[in-house]
């Protein structure tokens, strides 16, 4: 098929950036959306023109690494894929597709569609994890048994692949999804229970910080987000963030 | 280097790594904290090396290429995670696993360090869970486990298909609770570029903003490289876009010994490839070969009107199938372990029988799975008197609950609902067994340098078992090397902060900015991907999975004009001080392109069959494995540690004899 690319180019962080339209012609319906790029930038290195600047790695929709707004959504117009594996069947001959970066103040340009998401792993820094020692002394596995209930919930949480879209998809920017995923995780199971206030403090304070817009509920995350994480968690974080400030003595 | 000193501690091998333990320096804590190290790749094992260095109390400053140390491969690592818990008692135990990773991997690992691997296994297990890793859970709220190729016990832990996520998750959470307090220094986005050696000790790095290009120096008392295997040398693998061999190379440039360059694990079942403009082939879960069957048709007709789409692949009856591993294994069926199931869907394959288009594919079938699961959960339920469909539905939802995240990857990438149809796979390039050689501590061949799983060649010999790579990576970084590399800094004490204003960071800083300026200078006409794509095709026709001198001594040959052409003619736009990601791919590719050299060297210099490693002039010719892969012991018994001498085709082979005292040295039959 034949396809015209509107593609944000942006030299740096500092370069006000702009949108260029390039021509592409035969491509296939079985390519990922991330092998059309690489036909557009060996199209353009031929040409002598820089190639496209942007994020993948493991383009197996598990590392979070890509990104991408596509046609105005984050990953793209199919439901639970990750860019890396949203394919060219998806669209159609003589199709216009626009690109851009995932917007957000939190998440500045470095270059094209790369953008730093740093601030994400900040807010893991201010409390997602849970504090024991990496000695192998800890107690036989089997002794903290966990609700099969708990553990499958704790997991579906903890599926969560940092890639932002929820951030990108959302009006206020918001990374409510996203920090919720990780508090639920904890939240949820046996081991994480003991710092469970400090860590949901700690974590909303960085997300602030970091200048994340707040939640407005609209659910636009859910919809955008490839792993399918649950609105729930936001509202099991939001319970978890009112009793933490309501008991936490300071 | 004349001699390598595996430094295996004396004694038996149950006692090994206790009596080490013992025996080993041990750093006070006050001065740990005068102490630096360096790790290089946040992986597995990097992850939970730096975490565990900085809970000892060591300075560390980690460096990984992503944007968060939460991207690195590992990450993909579907499966699960071997350890011996023998929760099942089903018979397992710390010998039992030992012994299988020594048998599966060919009899080519290092007997002491798979034991004291085997003997770890439970406390990773115990140390994730802590960390909040969810694991599987069976209904009593324990933990669930399941079988995996090559092994008849279930000892396989597991977080559905997402067990590498799940553990690098957990091994990213204790770094970042040791970067909260400020332990440890993490830099994103940076690449190593060179080791600087000081007085004959690794003392530092010299890495690539990747943002700005600025290059920097950074020293430390020890360096840690858990950077990776190198399986993109292929182009087309199972491995990240990113994952690359420049760490470990330049390393190996600097003086670290190259262990087994051609050990390769060639995954049974991943997705066929479709086209020329692929990428990277994506692998679907080993896990899937213990409820899906493997068959192609036994007729050629039959395989045509599937080619064709004249017959439904589920239309196919039974008896005109050919389930090949259950016909040609009977005790491990469909469970044999992945040299063994890649090689024999390539032989069926290269006799004709491949289901799709390219002829390289064949089926994974989970039909018989969910008629199975399908009656005994009506069972459970009182449903004694169920519909087929109803138990076709409830079977689904059984395998849903077990496979779901692969059974829906495997659709969005193909188009093919493989509840309804089977899937089609081909074996692909995977995991390394070999890499950066090093002793019984995990220290390479230069004092002061260590690395840390995949890195390093010490346990998988020939071959990888499933769900051992985890465990490897896990092991070093949470339990051997926060032992080991004390052994080594007990006498760094009193060594002090260690300059980067010296001789030798000024001299490795300039090699690197040479080496960047003179590719950005060549200013060709060829595409650095262009390259990389031809090195992978002579790689995967000539050194892949089957292979032979004429072959391997062409493909030296060819690499060879490839590397100088790289050399003379790539182009890489934009600069050297920008974000530059063509750049960077340009420094990988020239690193793959010597690597590659090595690589088909030491494959023609071994001339047995060992493991993925199929070297057709040594194949069984009579009795019950005529036609199966000959290993040769009284020759080849040993690693092939390379070292660099200046040009990779001339680099001078060390040889550690491996020695076998508790395990007796067999055929290994799986029939």
């Amino acid at each position: 098929m034949n396809l015209t690319l509107k593609v944000w180019r942006q030299k740096n962080a500092s370069d006000k950036g702009r949108m260029e339209t390039y021509q592409l012609s035969d491509v296939s319906e079985h390519m990922s959306f991330l092998e059309m790029l690489d036909v557009l930038n060996e199209q353009l290195i031929n040409e002598g023109k820089e190639p496209v600047a942007f994020d993948h790695d493991c383009r197996e929709g598990i590392c979070g690494m890509c990104s991408l707004q596509i046609n105005g959504e984050p990953h793209g117009p199919d439901r639970g894929v990750t860019t890396c594996q949203l394919h060219m069947r998806m669209f159609k001959d003589g199709d216009t597709i626009v690109i851009e970066p995932f917007r957000a103040k939190a998440f500045p340009v470095i270059k094209d569609l790369v953008v730093d998401r740093s601030s994400f792993d900040r807010i893991q820094h201010a409390g997602g994890f849970i504090s024991v020692n990496t000695s192998g002394n800890t107690q036989d596995a089997n002794a903290i048994p966990v609700e099969k209930d708990k553990a499958d919930k704790a997991f579906d949480a903890a599926t969560c692949i940092g890639c932002g879209a929820c951030v990108a998809a959302c009006k206020n920017a918001s990374a409510m999804l996203f920090v919720s995923a990780k508090v639920s995780q904890f939240a949820l199971l046996p081991q994480g229970k003991i710092e469970a206030k400090d860590r949901v403090l700690n974590m909303v304070h960085q997300m602030d910080l970091e200048g994340f817009g707040n939640c407005s509920n609209t659910g636009a995350c859910e919809v955008e987000c490839p792993k399918g994480i649950s609105l729930e968690n936001i509202a099991r974080m939001n319970r978890e963030y009112l009793k933490a400030s309501i008991v936490k003595e300071k | 280097m004349s001699v390598l000193d595996s430094r295996i501690p004396a004694g038996p091998i149950k006692d090994k790594w206790t009596n080490h333990k013992n025996k080993i320096n041990v750093v006070n804590p006050a001065n740990k904290r005068l102490i630096d190290v360096i790790v290089v790749g946040t992986g597995l094992a990097g992850g939970s090396a730096a975490a565990s260095l900085a809970e000892l109390g060591y300075k560390v400053k980690a460096f990984a290429f992503q944007d968060s140390p939460r991207r690195a491969h590992s990450i993909a690592a579907q499966g699960g995670i071997n350890a011996a818990k023998n929760y099942q008692n089903d018979g397992d135990s710390v010998y039992r696993l030992f012994y299988d990773t020594v048998k599966g991997g060919d009899y080519r690992a290092r007997e002491a360090n798979v034991y004291r691997l085997a003997e770890v296994s439970a406390n990773i297990i115990d140390q994730c869970v802590a960390q909040g890793v969810p694991f599987a859970r069976d209904y009593g709220g324990l933990l669930d486990n399941r079988s995996f190729g090559g092994v008849l016990v279930s000892r396989t832990f597991y977080a559905k298909g997402q067990t590498g996520q799940q553990l690098l998750l957990g091994a990213y959470s204790a770094m970042n609770r040791q970067i909260g307090k400020g332990k440890i220094q993490m830099y994103n986005r940076h690449e190593m570029l060179d080791l600087v050696i000081v007085n004959g000790k690794a003392r530092g790095v010299i890495v690539r903003n990747l943002v700005t290009g600025a290059i920097e120096r950074h020293s430390a008392h020890a360096v840690v490289l858990a950077t990776g295997g190198y399986g993109n040398v292929f182009f087309l693998s199972t491995n990240a876009m990113g994952s690359n061999v420049t760490a470990a190379w330049r390393a190996h440039r600097r003086g670290a010994f190259f262990a087994n360059p051609c050990y390769t694990q060639i995954h049974p079942t991943c997705i066929p490839r479709s086209g020329d403009y692929q990428s990277k082939l994506t692998l679907m879960s080993e896990s899937l070969r213990n409820d899906g069957r493997i068959w192609v048709p036994k007729k050629m007709e039959d395989v045509e009107k599937i080619r064709s789409g004249a017959i439904k692949p589920k239309d196919l009856k039974e008896e005109d199938r050919d389930y090949y591993l259950e016909r040609r294994y009977p005790a491990f069926g469909n469970l044999v372990p992945r040299d063994v199931a890649s090689r024999a869907a390539k032989e069926r394959c290269d006799a004709g029988f491949g289901v799709n288009q390219t002829g390289e594919a064949v089926f994974l079938d989970f039909a018989s799975a969910i008629q199975r699961y399908g009656k005994e959960k009506a069972n459970v339920l009182g449903e004694h008197n169920a519909t087929p469909d109803r138990i076709t539905a409830l079977g689904k939802g059984v395998i849903e609950d077990k496979y779901g995240n692969l059974f829906q990857m495997y659709q969005k990438i193909t188009d093919d609902n493989p509840y309804e149809t089977p899937m089609k796979i081909y074996p692909a390039v995977h995991y390394t067994m070999g890499g950066l050689w090093v002793d019984y501590n995990l220290m390479t061949t230069i004092p002061g340098c260590y690395a840390a799983g995949e890195a390093n060649f010490s346990d998988h010999g020939a071959n990888r078992l499933g769900a051992s790579a985890l465990m490897q990576g896990l092991a070093d970084g949470y339990f051997v090397l926060p032992y080991t590399i004390g052994d080594y800094l007990a006498d760094e004490i009193r060594t002090g902060p260690i300059s980067t204003d010296s001789p030798e960071f000024d001299e490795a800083e300039k090699a690197v900015t040479d080496r960047l300026t003179q590719l950005m200078n060549i200013q060709g006409s060829q595409s650095v991907d262009s390259f990389h794509k031809r090195l992978g095709k002579v790689m995967w026709d000539k050194v892949g999975m089957s292979r032979n001198a004429k072959g391997l001594e062409e493909a030296i040959v060819e690499i060879q004009q490839i590397k100088d052409e790289f050399w003379k003619d790539v182009k890489i736009p934009g600069s050297m001080d920008e974000y530059n990601p063509e750049l960077e791919k340009a420094g990988r590719v020239a690193d793959f392109l010597e690597l590659g050299i090595l690589f088909a060297k030491d494959a023609l210099h071994r001339n047995e069959s060992c493991g993925g490693h199929f070297r057709e002039e040594s194949v069984e010719e009579s009795g019950e494995q005529q036609g199966e892969a000959k290993r040769d012991d009284v020759n080849f018994k040993y690693v092939a540690a390379w070292e660099w001498t200046g040009n990779p085709a001339d680099s001078n082979l060390h040889k550690e004899e491996l020695e076998f005292n508790d395990i007796e040295l067999k055929q290994r039959s799986y029939k």
